[in-house]
């Protein structure tokens, strides 16, 4: 990566010379436009929150994903129906790469009845196993367990469990207690760090012994990878091969995508703690110019194809939105529907 | 009918429902090969085979999350967390994924899973393999803690917490586990009212607790019958829900209430409950009084830990005094 001259971002591993949607196979033009679209509805959902957010209809708190849209649509492109996928409380992304509504999602965080959760849940904890999404977690760490129990439930009918977090979670007992847990029980799970550099303000350095978050999955013997998470077919490719072992039978795999966010850790961070050049250096690998030019110069794509595809993920946005905010919010009677009725 | 220990109540209940419903697993430290530390599990393994009766390694926050994750993907896990204590660890993955998920997810995620772990002193294990952690979790949404007094109930309680839809804390007093007793079919539905038990009746004073102090609280009572009071004892058989309409009915008939808990008063749930009995009927109370524990961790050394616990005696003297100041 050439933002290794900052010191900060661990090196990746190069590409296999053959990725996914190269052009080599038939529909593979077809594939990476959907991903691209898939990533343009997250970066404009997000957005959309933002703006949301500063107008007073999304309440509490907001953290979003703007820079790292490739990893949840590059893992999520990879699963099946029937696996689940955890994800932390900066989780829009993963749910709309697994196909939650984005109309019933942003309901969700603006607190409408209408919300994927009849808005019980808000921004960090959006539940819908029917689309493959375990849950969102605010602990950090919780998912690497909610998934290896996932994959557990999931193993005999052929499923895999996938469970997201960033680096930081590599420092909670978590990481080391389920990794060596899916190991020895040879869980079909895969581990998705999400290093983009940061644990909410600090620099992972400063905080991560070792500075390698793959090397420790690889001392317990879990396969792991690390490789450059702003380019959705890597990947796609890192989490496909990984997958697929899992799902043969071969246990859990472990993958390190390096990735930025472009915004703060949540909605009161302006991200003061970034060196100068820092945040305009990762812009230039964002990971949705990477995927116009690959559709563009890679697949032939034309520019209109490639726009259209970005003005349909805005519509979807912008339908959502007019949904959402023509929603009505909860009865408060709705309060105590879904307890336990105890007092 | 046969008389059983309450361990073997336990496994038969657990064996039970494994043969019935073959989503049931279990799991946790030491729980296969060896039958769990006290013997609850053993034979499981050999009966239902590795794929369902497993060992896992020390790591009681993967264990549970494990068992959450595997609930809300179809499977009904027991976990076993080795002793009460221990509990301190798995809380995350308890107390914020599992209990939340089925109010969170409007009704469209469950977790069906049940905890179960040793409790309780008076066996010399010291601050830290003794105590209960009931209180830890009683003041939980989405959590239910059951608690057996009896072969009998521990039977019937591991059957409904393996069959309860949401996540069940099943409390085992070590000092129970091998007490004998007949054992039915009963399978309660783990909701108030209903849950609580007459254990028996009279007419003088009510005595609630649980577990252990369900036992001390009958033998205080035989004391009390020598001395011409009657004391009626009631066994919550459960910290959450908590029965408050059957100690209200006990109250209305014998005015008099006290509470006992192996533990401090502060934070329990005895305080909770002679309150919400307060509040309930106030107009039944002549009297409502606690026996708990000094509010300290809990000593090692035999007399030390014999003063902390409640026993027969003390429960006995609570009441001669209580009534003794009602009387003067």
């Amino acid at each position: 990566m050439t933002v290794d001259a900052m010191g900060r971002a661990p090196a990746v591993e190069e590409p296999p010379a053959a990725l996914p949607w190269d052009g080599g196979e038939p529909g593979d033009a077809g594939a990476m436009l959907a991903a691209y679209e898939r990533m343009a509805l997250i970066r404009a959902f997000e957005e959309a929150v933002q703006r949301l957010f500063l107008s007073g209809e999304v309440h509490g708190t907001t953290h979003l994903c703007n820079g790292e849209e490739a990893i949840p649509v590059g893992v999520a492109s990879a699963l099946a129906p029937g696996d689940q996928l955890a994800a932390t409380y900066r989780g829009h992304g993963h749910a709309l790469a697994l196909g939650v509504e984005p109309a019933g999602l942003l309901a969700e965080l603006m607190g409408r009845a209408s919300g994927t959760c009849g808005g019980r849940a808000g921004s960090m904890n959006v539940i819908d196993l029917e689309h493959g999404l375990l849950g969102c977690f605010g602990i950090v760490g919780g998912t690497l367990a909610a998934a290896t129990g996932a994959a557990l439930g999931l193993r005999d009918a052929g499923g895999v469990a996938v469970a997201c977090f960033g680096e930081g979670a590599a420092n909670q007992a978590y990481f080391a207690e389920c990794l060596n847990f899916a190991r020895v029980l040879e869980l079909p799970v895969l581990f998705v760090c999400e290093n983009n550099l940061y644990g909410e303000y600090t620099p992972w350095e400063q905080v991560t012994a070792g500075g390698d978050v793959a090397a420790r999955a690889r001392v317990l013997d879990v396969p792991a990878r690390r490789v450059d998470g702003n380019d959705v077919r890597v990947v796609r490719e890192a989490a496909c091969e990984a997958v697929a072992r899992a799902r043969a039978g071969g246990g859990p795999g472990f993958l390190e995508c390096v990735t930025y966010r472009h915004v703060g850790h949540s909605r009161s961070d302006p991200a003061r703690y970034r060196p100068p050049g820092e945040l305009e250096a990762w812009r230039e690998r964002d990971p949705l110019d990477r995927a116009r030019a690959h559709l563009r110069d890679g697949l032939g794509l034309s520019e209109d194809e490639v726009a259209a595809a970005g003005a349909r993920a805005e519509q979807q946005v912008e339908q959502a939105v007019a949904a959402a905010q023509a929603a009505p919010f909860p009865e408060p009677e709705a309060v105590e529907e879904y307890g336990d009725g105890v007092g | 009918m046969e008389s059983v220990e309450l361990r073997a109540a336990i496994r038969d209940g657990i064996a039970e429902e494994m043969a019935r419903d073959e989503t049931v697993l279990l799991f946790g430290e030491d729980v296969a090969l060896a039958g769990g530390v006290f013997k609850v599990t053993e034979g499981l393994r050999e009966r239902f085979g590795p794929a369902r009766v497993f060992d896992t390694p020390i790591s009681e926050l993967a264990l549970a999350g494990a068992a959450f994750g595997s609930a809300v993907t179809g499977r009904r896990p027991l976990i076993e967390i080795m002793f009460g204590d221990f509990m301190a660890l798995p809380m995350d993955a308890l107390v914020n994924q599992a209990a939340k998920c089925r109010y969170l997810s409007g009704g469209r995620a469950t977790a069906p899973l049940v905890v179960r772990t040793a409790v309780g002193a008076g066996g010399r294990f010291g601050a830290i393999h003794s105590q209960n952690p009931g209180t830890w979790l009683h003041g939980v949404p989405g959590l239910k803690v059951v608690c057996p007094s009896s072969p009998d109930d521990a039977k019937a309680l591991i059957r409904a917490a393996i069959r309860d839809p949401d996540p069940v804390v099943f409390l085992e007093h070590k000092r129970l586990y091998s007490l004998r007793g007949p054992v039915g079919d009963e399978v309660p539905r783990l909701a108030v009212p209903g849950l609580a038990r007459v254990a028996r009746a009279g007419a003088d004073v009510t005595i609630v607790s649980v577990m252990k102090g369900v036992r001390d609280a009958l033998a205080a009572a035989e004391l009390l019958a020598s001395e011409g009071i009657d004391a009626e004892v009631l066994d919550l058989r459960a910290l959450r829900p908590l029965d408050v309409p059957a100690v209200v009915d006990s109250v209305a008939r014998t005015n008099r209430l006290l509470a006992v808990e192996e533990g401090p008063q502060t934070g329990g749930w005895a305080a909770g409950l002679v309150g919400a009995v307060a509040a309930a009927a106030l107009d039944q109370l002549d009297d409502a009084a606690i026996v708990a524990t000094d509010p300290t961790p809990i000593p090692f050394s035999p007399p030390l830990e014999d003063a902390f616990l409640p026993g027969p005696e003390r429960i006995a003297a609570a009441v001669r005094e209580r009534l003794g100041a009602v009387v003067a």
